[in-house]
């Protein structure tokens, strides 16, 4: 019974109606999301986007670190990450600072 | 899946979007309804519905086989990912599958956002060398008399593949043929109906 109630792929399966998660994390929703905000401004063109993301995953195929599993949105993010630097709209160096600026929160900071 | 490095990505992408915000380059509510649009309106309930009009009408068939785009845009579906859309039908004699070898592109208006498998450096690099072997993995036994054809999506073209109308469904109505129409039917890595009883 509960395998039919699981089913997720049937014509029964919205609200997802991609038949699974879309996203498996709450950042690959918001990295997706922020992608396609940037593009609906005209920031940049999608196929400007994709050009990045084909060499981001080219790049993981043809070396990455051993204990590194594949993910798509990891290679999303970096080609995000990557045309914005091009564009000079936000530095790797700007991000890594801002990196730092967050890892500093108190473990299990909340938004309160 | 959750990955250990998750958290770094995660601090990575909250960074960039603070930063975007603080440039004024996006702005917050705008990316909520973006992606509340894709997880909610867009996907292959869409695409079920082209299929459904083309095996009842075959004009409207015509016009898909001719311009998808312009033929999915008269069901009220378009938008990005879905300019260049072109649909390949299946006969009795040929089999489409549908991949991107070099990353994801996908036809959204008509699919919505790709399943995990889609995007996977496997299927993307083995549905192209060994197409039969992958369908069958995935549940989908080709006579070696089907000619199976595989088509790589690019920037430029995308495909959505018109599976063959299941045999006795001469009965059913629109909206009963919509509802056997998977995701996977029109990828063409199963056919429709596959699993489910009408």
């Amino acid at each position: 019974m509960s395998e039919e109630l699981l089913d997720a792929t049937g014509p029964a399966a919205p609200p997802r109606q991609n038949g699974e998660l879309v996203f498996a994390a709450p950042w690959e929703r918001r990295v997706f999301g922020l992608t396609m905000a940037l593009v609906e401004r005209g920031a940049f063109e999608y196929a400007a986007f994709q050009k990045h993301l084909i060499a981001e995953i080219g790049a993981w195929e043809a070396s990455h670190p051993a204990e590194e599993r594949w993910s798509y949105y990891r290679c999303w993010a970096r080609a995000l990450e990557s045309l914005l630097a091009d564009q000079r709209a936000v530095s790797l160096d700007e991000l890594r600072a801002r990196v730092e600026v967050l890892e500093q929160r108190p473990h299990g900071h909340d938004h309160g | 899946m959750i990955e250990h490095d998750n958290s770094d990505l995660a601090t990575r992408v909250e960074a960039l979007e603070a930063l975007l915000l603080e440039k004024d380059l996006i702005d917050a509510k705008t990316v909520d309804q973006i992606i509340e649009h894709y997880e909610t309106n867009v996907g292959p309930l869409n695409g079920a519905k082209v299929v459904a009009r083309a095996w009842v009408d075959p004009a409207y068939k015509k016009r898909l086989l001719k311009n998808a785009t312009k033929a999915a845009a008269e069901l009220g579906f378009g938008g990005p990912q879905g300019e260049h859309l072109v649909a390949v039908e299946n006969t009795p004699e040929v089999h489409n599958v549908v991949v991107c070898t070099l990353c994801s592109c996908y036809p959204w208006p008509v699919l919505g956002l790709p399943p995990n498998w889609y995007k996977s450096p496997e299927y993307r690099s083995r549905v192209v060398r060994e197409p039969r072997k992958v369908l069958s993995e995935m549940g989908l036994e080709l006579s070696e008399q089907v000619e199976v054809r595989v088509w790589d999506s690019s920037s430029e073209v995308r495909y959505l593949v018109l599976p063959e109308r299941p045999a006795g469904t001469e009965s059913l109505g629109e909206e009963e043929l919509a509802a056997l129409v998977s995701r996977d039917s029109m990828i063409g890595v199963a056919k429709p109906g596959q699993g489910s009883s009408p």
